[in-house]
């Protein structure tokens, strides 16, 4: 789960990490009001969980109640896309924050290292800017270090990076604290990655997290209660509400611009589907992993989920039984054909693994004929497109 | 031989009276694996329906049946101390199937249980084809042979295994090593071991977008790896950057984790990678053809 900027800064205050003073508002009123009681120069920033949104014109400037009324209605406007999420996000509420004197700006952050299984501390002299920009461009400017989970986060680690990634002088002072509060929420809250950028040295000499990016781990959510409650705050995209709905996990379902809609059970198995049928010459109108142990009910909401929600003109259900048995599998299907009020759409089975005979003689004794091998049925429902 | 896992491997299930556990068990029993026993806090001295003692403790388990493999199957919020538990009871080898772990607890797990291995979690097992299989895998499409198989995927395995059965080359040891960011054993783990085992002929690597696990497995069949050939299949080529497709670590985000940078790793490894499942058999077998 991806926080907004203003809910991570929630937690950056709780860990004792600068954050420019502001309030979060739901209106253009509240923001005028906050400015009118707090006057100075303000920046009104959009709050989203989409990339890019400074180019957008997502965060503007504002420094009385009348500019910060007409600017929190030009951004509250805004619906800002980027290529990862072209339907794009609504603005539905601002961060109003003290404006900065930026002098320097760096970048820092802490993520979980895969192959050396440990959390990693990056610190780089290049802020406010993208970080995958900025490791192409200049990858020895990210200085690293790899936490010991058994000792922990110790002083001596910010003041390392703070000299190997060349920081200004000015941030040497101040950023083993900041790192310190930092990897105090990551593990607290169990986050998956935790990134302030740009991380800024104003002209008076104050360090302050500008902007913040939290990533919580999903499966550590049940830890901290108040997280479920912040969860229902975050938007979903149009994909992940109809996984909801249909009983899935948010990330098991995505919808493409093709015409052959798969359904498999296990992501890996789900990925494997969506190539075979651009092997066989097809384009897959969406990804869907109907998860392990899948019943007949399941199998129903996903078949409706593809036929009204896709542009699928055919559809290829690939189940490797494992967990998941073929007879519930087998059941599901022939119930959702004969209870759907959906519009029906060709099907291309291919049943195998546990219960399989079992899943075979219901299909049969329905009338449909499962195929044999992935690539047949692949070729199968492109084949049935045309 | 065989890597891990073999006949005469004792094995004990934690959580054994749970629905998966006691469904599970009855699998592994009927597949000819030896599991002596399982442990459920509370239901010490009882027998489970396959007629195995039930223990509080895995210390209890373990110095009542010699057990040093256990399985696990306990729900996520558990998984962590059921490790611990394990490490401290002396179990070498624990194969953790529970999805959802926190990522944070697997972080702390490995770095405090040295000497003790771990697959998974988030995984479906093992199987020694012929001898005993730990876990989920549905049995009766593998079979015993010469092909050491490596995967981040479930199902996918069962995919490549059916068709390398259907191909004629069976496995010795089949690995499912879990999907998720942080796991206890990876591709090179395993083929540190492959390299060392007399009976795994050849090797196939199921790996999948996300992370760099399978860059690093390239570089060390470069390295160590020489004799024994290997084919590779990456899953999800056709995913979107920056969405994670199901599982937890198929994300590639930026440069990193993309398909492109796994195949070009394994060609410059000199592994040939197939572009869909049903090519690994016939590149498996001209890579052994060649070697003769």
């Amino acid at each position: 789960m991806n926080l907004m900027e203003y809910q991570g800064k929630e937690l950056f205050r709780r860990a004792g990490i600068p954050v420019p003073s502001g309030a979060h508002c739901g209106t253009a009123e509240d923001a005028a009001a906050f400015v009118a009681g707090n006057p100075g120069d303000w920046v009104v920033k959009a709050q989203v969980l989409v990339g890019g949104r400074g180019k957008a014109g997502g965060i503007k400037f504002a420094s009385t109640p009348e500019e910060a009324r007409a600017r929190a209605n030009e951004i509250l406007q805004l619906v800002i896309k980027n290529r990862q999420n072209p339907q794009g996000e609504p603005v539905r509420s601002l961060l109003v924050e003290a404006k900065l004197p930026i002098a320097k700006e760096a970048y820092c952050a802490i993520a979980i290292d895969r192959t050396t299984k440990r959390p990693v501390v990056m610190v780089s002299k290049f802020g406010g800017m993208d970080i995958e920009e900025v490791a192409e461009q200049h990858p020895e400017s990210i200085a690293k270090f790899f936490v010991n989970t058994a000792i922990g986060y110790s002083p001596f680690i910010g003041r390392t990076l703070a000299f190997a990634a060349g920081l200004d002088a000015g941030y040497r002072k101040q950023l083993p604290g900041i790192l310190a509060g930092l990897y105090d929420l990551f593990f607290k809250y169990g986050a998956k990655l935790v990134e302030i950028n740009p991380l800024v040295l104003t002209s008076d000499g104050h360090v302050f997290a500008s902007d913040a990016k939290v990533e919580l781990d999903d499966d550590a959510l049940y830890k901290n209660p108040e997280f479920k409650v912040w969860q229902q705050t975050l938007p979903l995209d149009a994909d992940e509400t109809l996984a909801t709905q249909a009983g899935l996990g948010i990330r098991n379902f995505r919808r493409f611009d093709g015409n052959v809609g798969t359904m498999a059970n296990g992501a890996g198995l789900a990925m494997g589907t969506m190539d075979a049928v651009r092997n066989a010459g097809g384009n897959f109108a969406n990804f869907l992993d109907v998860g392990g142990g899948a019943n007949a009910e399941r199998v129903r909401s996903c078949y409706e989920l593809i036929v009204n929600h896709t542009g699928a003109k055919s559809l290829f259900i690939n189940i490797f039984g494992g967990i998941t048995r073929c007879d519930e599998v087998a059941k599901g299907i022939v119930e959702a054909l004969e209870t759907t009020k959906s519009r029906k759409i060709p099907l291309v089975i291919r049943l195998t693994g546990t219960n399989e005979e079992l899943g075979r003689k219901i299909l049969a004794d329905a009338g449909m004929t499962p195929v044999e091998t992935m690539d047949e049925g692949a070729a199968a429902a492109v084949g049935l497109t045309q | 031989m065989s890597i891990y896992l073999d006949k005469n491997s004792k094995i004990i299930v934690q959580g054994i009276t749970g629905a998966e556990g006691s469904y599970h068990t009855g699998r592994m029993l009927a597949y000819g694996t030896e599991i002596v026993g399982g442990v459920t806090p509370g239901k010490g001295g009882r027998t489970t329906e396959h007629g195995l003692p039930v223990f509080d403790t895995v210390k209890q388990a373990v110095d009542a049946t010699g057990a040093t493999l256990t399985c696990i199957f306990v729900p996520p919020p558990f998984a962590a101390d059921a490790l611990y538990e394990a490490y401290d009871a002396g179990i070498a080898l624990a194969i953790c199937i529970t999805e959802g772990v926190p990522v944070h607890d697997m972080l702390q797990v490995v770095g405090a249980t040295p000497g003790m291995r771990i697959i998974g979690p988030n995984c479906p097992g093992l199987i020694s084809p012929g001898k005993a299989s730990v876990g989920i895998m549905p049995g009766h499409v593998f079979k015993e042979g010469g092909v050491g198989l490596i995967s981040r995927s479930g199902t996918l395995t069962y995919e490549v295994v059916d068709l390398l059965t259907r191909a004629g080359l069976g496995q010795s040891t089949c690995v499912g090593i879990g999907g998720d960011p942080i796991i206890g054993t990876t591709f090179v783990d395993c083929l540190r071991e492959f390299a060392n085992d007399p009976q795994t002929e050849a090797i196939v690597l199921c790996g999948e977008i996300g992370g760099s696990d399978e860059e690093d497995a390239a570089a060390f069949i470069a390295e160590h790896l020489p004799e024994k050939p290997v084919v590779a299949f990456i899953g999800g080529r056709n995913a979107p950057p920056g969405k994670s497709l199901g599982h937890a670590g198929a994300i590639i985000s930026g440069k990193f984790g993309t398909p492109q940078s796994k195949i070009a790793a394994f060609q410059a490894a000199g592994v040939p990678v197939a572009d869909r499942p049903s090519q690994i058999p016939a590149l498996l077998a001209a890579r052994l053809a060649a070697k003769v």
